[in-house]
């Protein structure tokens, strides 16, 4: 009750600001209280918050934020990437009071976003999964985002102990690079264990497509894969698919494990409640958050999920002496001489491509070993 | 070539196995359009219905552990949608179809709305029966999984057909479908007969609703039905309103929707979006291979306000 | 007058009955109705901010409607617009590509233009195989739109797409001069103006000119118009490919005022949206503007709903759903409901 009198005092502080003309609304004056009190954090989420995926690790990470002591939380779901997404950053701003926003989906970038943030720049705007490039891109936005291929490269280590047939699937929503560097990284990992494994890849053609992915997840069993993965926004009906016709499955997004109690081996999910309770602190500790923000298992960003039952004694030895050097920042995933499937050096011998190598975040390939192409 | 991997071989299984398990709610909700459009009547609003079914059935199976409770109760929520499209059609100068664009939108509002508790929990499901035992391969035995809807299904299809075409009910029906006021000289409540029959289609597509969530892909999501629902009610003028017609067209449909991803289990991964719409393309084209400007479609119910 | 007024009268009374039964809905979920109002009429209405977020999301969906009312006058439902929407858009990009470094006089006119002509095939499209084979109109419509969407995502990710869009398929971004801006004062862009255009353009075309008189007459009745020597399928022809041209309209505006690019965000549910808007408007072209406000004001609250309240998002979609059926139903309850009263008043009289 209490918070929604307060709520009403801000509103009516909104409309009054409105009425006063929009050009008040860019200095950060009328919000200069609101921020001494507590700050108004807002997280935009593009698909359901429950979906055990993408957006329900955002929104554990939103859940931390909720717990700290001088914040309020406003999320927002099914936005899509439009103009109502720009609505809905204006409306948080103008309406409630944010000063602190969260869009976590990459089509708000570019131009939404950004058409938002030049508008208010007394205001942060943080973005997971864009690249914020010094002069192109105005200074109180930020982008943030997690080499979670690191945590693919480990779950590839332990798929190729449990397969059994040498043909590992992957179910994937579109050829774009943040997925390719996942296929290729798991495949990598594999191949590691061993060279003459296979990972047939599978594209659906969108982010939640239940029955496509199921369909993908039949017919890469029926082809004889016995290990899956995927890349969509909720992995829940692969993850359940391959529990129900016996076969291993590794995790992304978040933790499926209690999906798939006996072929969930291990999974690769986001550590949002770590990456967004230290961008709130900084933001409450009056520190600028830096522009560009990128990490792996390291950092703490991305993590893997506990060794499900199936896991045999080998291979955890094998992924944790692997997980160890990428704690240590040592390991290097796309190490030369790499062939990509048709034939062509896509990393020449002797060149390495560290984790923070920019040219990753545009990959336009796949691996050898993979099965497959790019549409 | 050894015993694990079929590799091309896989593609037709694949295909066959896929349009089993693709092809149930596209049979379902084709075999209730089909009995509602024999009344003269057309209702696009099973789209909603079927989510509503697929969100009911999934939460009632959750709730009390019994997936077939869940299968009746998601055919009575499809029901209750008929009943209510029946009875807005009924009023003057109604029509049909956008009666049925209204449900659609309120059906999958409802069914969002009331299923976010139902996105995380995991509930029973519908069981399969193996009908591959005689095959020594696994591909083979997983392939002929078939779920039980289906084979309701495959058994309805022909009853329904000697229901219309030798019953007193389906003789009625099709005298209210071919004209209103020949049915009404006769006797016969014209109205009542459309209640009952969009009832009916609303019921087997609450049904197949409830397949998706129960059987395949097996769990509550907002974005379970692609389109399922409105692609049935093209698929019956596919299907010449013959609800054994229905059946066949249901599996060529769901084969289409399977060959994409079996193609690409094998290597294929090109132009996928223009796979994923071959099924539209391919009912379009029958539509203007078989219609004609000058008379209506062979078995199109006379009343029908889409072959007029 | 009488008939102007009740045809006010009638969707003002359903919009009230729907606002009722969307109370009780959410009562029974637990939260107080009063709260609801009031949220939505903050959100939509209540300030100045509300009311530029309400006529941006309002513009789009003034032109789908369109591609559903034009038709309709002529008796046929037509429900592609969102394919028309998205072909228009994908057209209009590529010309904007194409013709880089013109003077963006010639370029945003051929963008509309070309964005039109997208659109205009497509619905045109449905009309012709209605007129030439009889292929039911709304089903070809439909699976029209289905095969549109599919052919702009296989362009954006295939023939079209810029690599430099990394993790958002997209085509390459058109040249800044190429963008279209926000209208003076405020933060509402052009496309509001280019659909109220559009709409009293329309609204004249079916109401003021022969044309339109003799649509009017085949949607009446098709075989005395037929017999009265109209062009029957001349009028279809060309008004399902004007309504083609309308939403293709909106996609190019989509693509020039919004995202500055094609890509799949331009599949955004404004076709669908748009046939609902012409459907509370009565098809009339004038009423569609009100209409599109009223809905882009329930789009423009549905966040707030969601943050205030904790109302699903879907709360939008239901409050839609019941607006169109309790519309439709008192639009076939008033014909019941004056029957009597007329029969009486010869009486009186």
């Amino acid at each position: 009750m209490v918070d929604r009198l307060r709520l009403s005092r801000r509103s009516v502080l909104g409309t009054m600001t409105a009425a006063g003309g929009l050009g008040v609304l860019g200095s950060a004056l009328p919000f200069a209280p609101a921020l001494a009190k507590d700050l108004t954090i807002g997280f935009i989420y593009v698909g359901p918050r429950d979906d055990f995926g993408y957006n329900q690790a955002h929104a554990e990470g939103a859940a931390a934020v909720r717990a700290m002591a001088g914040v309020k939380v406003l999320e927002e779901e099914k936005v899509p990437e439009t103009v109502d997404v720009e609505k809905t950053m204006e409306s948080m701003i103008s309406l409630d009071g944010a000063s602190l926003l969260f869009p976590t989906s990459f089509g708000y970038f570019d131009p939404h976003m950004l058409k938002v943030a030049k508008k208010h720049k007394d205001l942060v705007f943080l973005h997971c999964g864009g690249l914020w490039t010094k002069g192109k891109h105005p200074d109180n936005v930020g982008s943030y985002f997690g080499y979670i291929d690191e945590a693919q490269y480990l779950s590839g280590i332990v798929a190729g102990y449990a397969s059994k047939s040498k043909k590992l699937g992957f179910i994937a929503a579109k050829p774009i690079p943040q997925v390719l560097r996942n296929i290729n990284s798991f495949t990598l990992g594999a191949r590691s264990v061993d060279p003459t494994i296979t990972t047939s890849v599978i594209f659906t053609g969108d982010w939640s497509m239940p029955v496509k992915e199921a369909e993908a997840a039949n017919s890469l069993i029926g082809q004889g894969v016995d290990v899956l993965t995927c890349h969509v926004d909720s992995p829940k009906v692969v993850v359940e698919t391959a529990e129900k016709r016996g076969v291993f499955v590794t995790g992304y997004h978040a933790s499926q494990a209690k999906l798939a109690p006996n072929g969930y081996l291990t999974g690769a999910e986001w550590n949002w409640p770590k990456v967004y309770t230290d961008y709130v602190k900084m933001v409450q500790g009056g520190v600028k958050p830096p522009n560009l923000v990128r990490g792996g298992l390291k950092e703490g960003i991305v993590k893997t999920s506990p060794y499900g039952v199936a896991v045999s004694e080998k291979a955890r030895a094998h992924a944790d002496g692997v997980k160890g050097q990428f704690m240590a920042g040592s390991f290097v995933i796309y190490k030369g001489p790499l062939k990509d499937n048709k034939g062509n050096v896509v990393v020449a011998a002797g060149k390495e491509h560290g984790q923070t190598d920019i040219a990753l975040e545009s990959m336009n390939w796949l691996v050898e070993g993979v099965v497959g192409s790019l549409g | 070539m050894d015993d694990t991997a079929l590799g091309w071989w896989g593609v037709p299984l694949a295909v066959l196995a896929g349009a089993i398990r693709v092809s149930t709610p596209f049979l379902f909700v084709s075999l209730g359009e089909c009995l509602t459009e024999k009344s003269g009547r057309i209702n696009l609003g099973l789209e909603g219905t079927l989510v509503m079914g697929a969100m009911s059935g999934y939460a009632v199976s959750y709730a009390t552990g019994n997936p077939w409770l869940g299968v009746l109760v998601a055919g009575l929520a499809g029901t209750v949608f008929g009943a209510l499209h029946a009875a807005i059609c009924s009023l003057d100068r109604v029509n049909d179809i956008a009666v049925g664009i209204a449900l659609m939108l309120l059906g999958t509002g409802l069914a969002f709305f009331l299923g976010k508790p139902y996105i995380q929990p995991q509930a029973p499901q519908l069981p399969a029966i193996g009908f591959g035992w005689w095959s020594s391969s696994q591909q083979v035995r997983d392939a002929l999984q078939v779920n039980a809807l289906f084979l309701i299904g495959a058994v309805l299809a022909p009853v329904l057909l000697w229901g219309l075409r030798n019953t007193r009910w389906g003789m009625t029906l099709r005298i209210v479908g071919e004209s209103a006021e020949a049915a009404r000289a006769m006797g016969y409540a014209v109205n009542r007969t459309r209640m009952l029959a969009t009832m009916a289609g609303g019921f087997l597509a609450g049904v197949g609703g409830s397949f998706l969530s129960l059987h395949y892909p097996g769990s509550w999501n907002e974005r379970l039905s692609s389109g399922q629902g409105i692609t049935a009610v093209a698929l019956v003028i596919f299907a010449r309103w013959d609800p054994v017609l229905c059946f066949w067209a249901a599996l060529l449909f769901g084969g289409a929707g399977a060959l994409g991803p079996a193609l690409q289990s094998v290597g294929v991964t090109q132009g996928y979006y223009l796979f994923n719409a071959a099924p539209y393309a391919l009912t379009l084209a029958i539509m203007i291979a078989t219609s004609s400007a000058r008379h209506r479609l062979a078995g199109a119910p006379a009343e029908l306000s889409v072959t007029r | 007058m009488p008939s102007f007024l009740s045809s006010l009268a009638v969707p003002a009374a359903a919009l009230a009955a729907s606002l009722a039964l969307f109370g009780l809905f959410v009562a029974l979920v637990g939260v107080n109705p009063l709260d609801v109002y009031q949220l939505m009429y903050t959100g939509a209405f209540g300030s100045w901010f509300s009311w530029q977020n309400t006529l941006t999301r309002a513009a789009p969906l003034i032109l789908t409607a369109l591609c559903t009312a034009l038709p309709a006058q002529l008796g046929l439902v037509i429900i592609g617009g969102e394919g028309a929407l998205v072909l228009g858009g994908l057209a209009a990009a590529a010309v904007g590509l194409a013709l880089e470094g013109a003077s963006a006089l010639i370029v945003l006119p051929a963008m509309g233009l070309t964005g039109m002509a997208a659109g205009a095939l497509l619905i045109g499209a449905a009309g012709a195989l209605r007129h030439g084979r009889g292929v039911n109109e709304t089903i070809a419509s439909l699976l029209l739109s289905y095969i549109a969407v599919a052919v702009l995502n296989h362009m954006v990710e295939g023939p079209l797409k810029d690599p430099a869009s990394l993790n958002k398929p997209s085509t390459a971004p058109l040249a800044d001069d190429y963008t279209i801006g926000t209208l003076p004062g405020m933060d509402v862009h052009w496309g509001l103006v280019v659909g109220v255009v559009c709409a009293v353009a329309a609204w004249v075309l079916m109401r003021r000119t022969t044309f339109g008189f003799a649509a009017r007459m085949v949607g009446g009745n098709p075989r005395a118009a037929r017999m009265a020597g109209l062009p029957v399928g001349r009028l279809l022809i060309v008004t399902t490919a004007l309504a083609g041209a309308m939403a293709g309209l909106a996609g190019m505006v989509e693509v020039a005022a919004v995202h500055g690019r094609a890509n799949a965000s331009l599949i955004a549910g404004y076709g669908s949206t748009g046939i609902l808007v012409a459907f509370l408007a009565r098809q009339n072209p004038l009423a569609v503007i009100p209409v599109a406000i009223l809905f882009g004001g329930i789009g423009a609250s549905g966040g707030l709903l969601q943050r205030r309240l904790g109302l699903p998002d879907a709360s939008v979609l239901v409050l839609q759903g019941i607006i169109f059926v309790t519309l439709l139903a008192s639009e076939g309850l008033r014909g019941r409901l004056r029957l009597p009263r007329l029969a009486k008043q010869p009486q009186e009289a």
